[in-house]
């Protein structure tokens, strides 16, 4: 079973609008990850002000000059420079409300929230690349076969210590 | 994105995710998620709004040396200050038609995008 809410919390159950959305709509209901085996768990071998801190964001973020994405399955991604002006850059979703992440980027894309990090000492240093795609993969087979190997190998590249994950 | 974080952590990479969607990161089960109860569209914070998105960010790398239960899923503090949540109830679909081809943000893009070949 996967962990539950604290009830005072009083989340939104976004499984359950989507389903219960599709359903009203007459979709097939959308099949969401379900991994019930515990998680793989790496320890940090260096303090967050030596380390190297990667960013990896799936709000569909593109860099002004790069190809937008497409909104059938798109298994692309982006390189967006991490000293990137955040003026540069551009969203393209099919699935989330895009109102704030087009007034500001850093709701979906926190590079200066990262740098501001950096320059306060707190983490060592960021990844020379951060990786951008568009979240709502509906194929699993097409997210493991083509975007995971993908970032895997963009990752290895820029060698990070700590990788920072920011879904929408 | 948490079928993602399992794969890097499982190549070695420590990973940290923020969520604002609780169901779909815990049933997809990363490494370690900080929460955000926020509005979808603002997994790092509000707009315009550098101070808060820092604190947001700081949290989740922290759990990277806090956390010590492989999945966990750490509630943050912050409070979206006005109601949102009924119109996030409302049964409906806002997603926009699946087109195959670029979907630009400004037309001007896709004249970059050509220019940058």
């Amino acid at each position: 079973m996967p962990q539950l809410p604290p009830h005072e919390l009083d989340v939104v159950d976004h499984i359950e609008q989507t389903r219960d959305s599709y359903s009203q709509l007459g979709y097939e209901p959308y099949r969401w990850a379900l991994e019930t085996e515990p998680p793989p768990f790496v320890a940090p071998t260096k303090p967050l002000a030596e380390s190297r801190v990667a960013l990896i964001g799936s709000g569909g973020v593109y860099h002004v000059g790069q190809v937008a994405f497409h909104h059938k399955d798109d298994t692309s991604h982006r390189r967006i420079p991490v000293d990137a002006d955040i003026a540069d850059l551009r969203t393209s979703h099919f699935a989330y409300d895009m109102t704030s992440a087009r007034i500001d980027p850093n709701v979906v894309f926190p590079l200066d929230p990262l740098r501001r990090l950096v320059d306060e000492g707190v983490i060592g240093e960021l990844a020379p690349q951060a990786l951008a795609f568009m979240g709502g993969i509906y194929s699993q087979r097409r997210l493991r076969e083509e975007l995971i190997p993908a970032l895997v190998t963009d990752i290895e590249a820029i060698e990070p210590d700590v990788i920072l994950l920011v879904p929408v | 994105m948490g079928l993602i974080a399992r794969h890097l952590e499982g190549l070695g990479y420590p990973t940290t995710s923020l969520s604002s969607a609780w169901s779909i990161t815990a049933s997809a089960n990363p490494p370690r998620a900080a929460f955000l109860n926020y509005p979808l569209g603002h997994t790092a914070g509000r707009p315009n709004d550098l101070d808060g998105q820092t604190t947001i960010v700081r949290s989740a790398l922290e759990l990277l040396h806090s956390a010590d239960t492989p999945g966990v899923v750490v509630p943050l503090e912050h409070r979206w200050p006005e109601e949102w949540r009924a119109k996030a109830r409302t049964l409906s679909d806002n997603r926009t038609e699946r087109h195959d081809t670029p979907q630009y943000q400004l037309p001007a893009d896709e004249l970059a995008a050509a220019n940058s070949g």
